[in-house]
């Protein structure tokens, strides 16, 4: 069983309207290193020039937020859910 | 290329905060590319010739007063009467703070339902029906709740809100009697949050606070331009703003630059205060340590109208503080229950625990000369102390039970008042 990623509405232009892309197992970064290979021009949208996840951009794993994990190096194992969600949201 | 009709009103389109990209006027709150906040931008040009003081003092006192500043194309269709809340001469409160000049603007008593939060839902939710939802729906920690209920149902909108599962019992009540679907999610209001842009990227539905926010956080600067006017249209020195998202705090400054911008007020400098509890300060904790970022916290305090972990506006927060020399404290819940009892005790304003920070965070930064004793400050109060009764059951006391007689009620004065009772 892959890992399932959920795609935010702003970037399912770039999925074809895809909402659940599934990737190998292996880390945060990994993850989005096989989605640009697929869907070229997503990983700008998701990270920064030093490969940061931006600012206004949460992502979680199994529910939990990789800032209370291990961010980027979140180690992703077959099974797990992914969701990228816009930060600006609520309050 | 958006047209700049009058179809749209005073609006022109949106427009992302980071990058610029302009966006058409829709229930869409995220930038496509960078991810940032889209943001209402307006034909100030248009705005001038249009509203003036005059026009103002002559509609009726709510928040539409300011009509062209908020963002909807037509009249308002939901909450008409919302706004123009109490600006109060806090004179006792001031010499208990050591302030030579205090007002309390009161959202405690908005209309309908007792919180700042009666602004903001009146924007979206009228501008939810422009664009023909029928279904409005939100993520809150209780306030957001009750005024989308409220508003939804006097409009006749299908409504769905979306709450922790442990909040206070004054606020689940007050968004089940207007008959809305109430959905308690076992988990704090980030992972409200979370779910809440979910399911708003599966259906069709007006969230007010995800793809509405660009035009609900607008609904906020309306307290700002209300303090400026009753003030007699000036711009407080020092303004003291509780924080949850942050947004509140970065649309009073908002209201302050557009008015001052338009020329309905001198171009005086402004500090704006931002306050936390200690047990959910990620942004003045980043403000302390001069960081213009922050980090996420997991909350833990009786402020739970407060209680955002992952601050949505932390960023711009601590940017407009850094921005106008305003600084950032956060308090105790023993702190933030003092707070409400110095409110009550000194001006009769009975105010939530959001209330209770924003008292307790001001007489820290009165007594740090962060606001100079010779200065005159605006404290916010958002919402209303009888919706959190659960923080205070137990800390103000018990009432003296006795018979219907004279001489027990005498007995007991002698007691406690003696000097009360006659010789």
């Amino acid at each position: 069983m892959p890992v399932t990623i959920r795609i935010p509405t702003p970037l399912r232009k770039l999925t074809q309207d895809q909402e659940l892309v599934q990737v190998a197992p292996g880390t945060v970064g990994s993850a989005i290193a096989e989605l640009q290979s697929r869907f070229p021009g997503i990983q700008e949208r998701l990270v920064d020039d030093v490969g940061q996840v931006r600012r206004f951009v949460n992502v979680y794993v199994n529910e939990e937020d990789i800032r209370f994990l291990q961010n980027n190096d979140t180690p992703l194992k077959d099974g797990d859910d992914v969701s990228i969600i816009p930060a600006i949201a609520g309050g | 290329m958006f047209v700049m009709s009058n179809s749209n009103g005073f609006m022109k389109a949106l427009k992302c905060r980071e990058c610029g990209h302009e966006y058409p006027l829709a229930a869409t709150h995220v930038c496509e590319f960078d991810f940032g906040p889209l943001e209402v931008a307006y034909d100030y040009e248009r705005i001038a010739k249009s509203l003036t003081r005059d026009v103002i003092c002559s509609r009726p006192q709510t928040m539409w007063r300011y009509r062209e500043l908020l963002p909807i194309a037509g009249e308002p269709t939901v909450g008409r009467q919302v706004g123009y809340t109490p600006l109060v001469r806090a004179d006792r409160l001031a010499k208990r703070l050591g302030i030579r000049e205090l007002w309390i603007k009161n959202d405690a008593v908005n209309y309908p339902t007792l919180s700042f939060k009666d602004r903001v839902v009146s924007v979206a939710l009228s501008r939810s029906v422009e664009l023909g939802f029928r279904t409005v729906a939100c993520a809150s920690t209780g306030n957001l709740a009750n005024s989308v209920a409220a508003n939804a149902a006097a409009a006749g909108l299908q409504c769905f809100v979306f709450i922790p599962h442990d909040l206070e019992q004054g606020k689940v009540l007050n968004s089940l009697i207007y008959g809305a679907s109430v959905i308690g999610i076992r988990g704090h209001y980030d992972e409200v949050n979370r779910l809440c842009a979910e399911i708003a990227g599966k259906y069709p539905w007006a969230f007010v606070n995800v793809n509405m926010r660009p035009y609900y956080a607008e609904g906020s600067k309306s307290m700002g331009f209300e303090i400026q006017e009753q003030l007699g249209w000036r711009i407080p020195e020092h303004t003291v703003v509780c924080m949850a998202s942050g947004s509140l705090l970065t649309k009073i400054h908002k209201s302050y630059q557009e008015f001052s911008k338009l020329g309905l007020v001198p171009e005086t400098p402004w500090k704006i205060h931002g306050a936390q509890a200690t047990g959910c300060n990620p942004i003045t904790q980043a403000q302390k340590a001069g960081l213009d970022f922050f980090k996420p916290q997991r909350p833990n305090t009786i402020a739970k109208s407060l209680a955002i972990g992952t601050p949505a506006d932390g960023f711009y927060a601590l940017r407009v503080m850094k921005e106008t020399g305003g600084s950032g404290d956060d308090v105790t819940d023993d702190e933030i229950r003092e707070g409400i009892r110095l409110l009550a005790e000194c001006e009769g304003i009975f105010a939530e625990t959001a209330g209770g920070v924003t008292v307790g965070v001001a007489k820290k930064l009165i007594a740090a000369g962060k606001i100079p004793s010779g200065s005159s400050a605006v404290l916010c109060i958002t919402g209303n102390g009888l919706k959190t009764l659960d923080a205070v059951v137990g800390h103000v006391g018990e009432p003296r039970d006795i018979k219907p007689s004279l001489r027990e009620f005498e007995a007991l004065l002698a007691r406690e008042n003696p000097k009360l009772v006659p010789a």
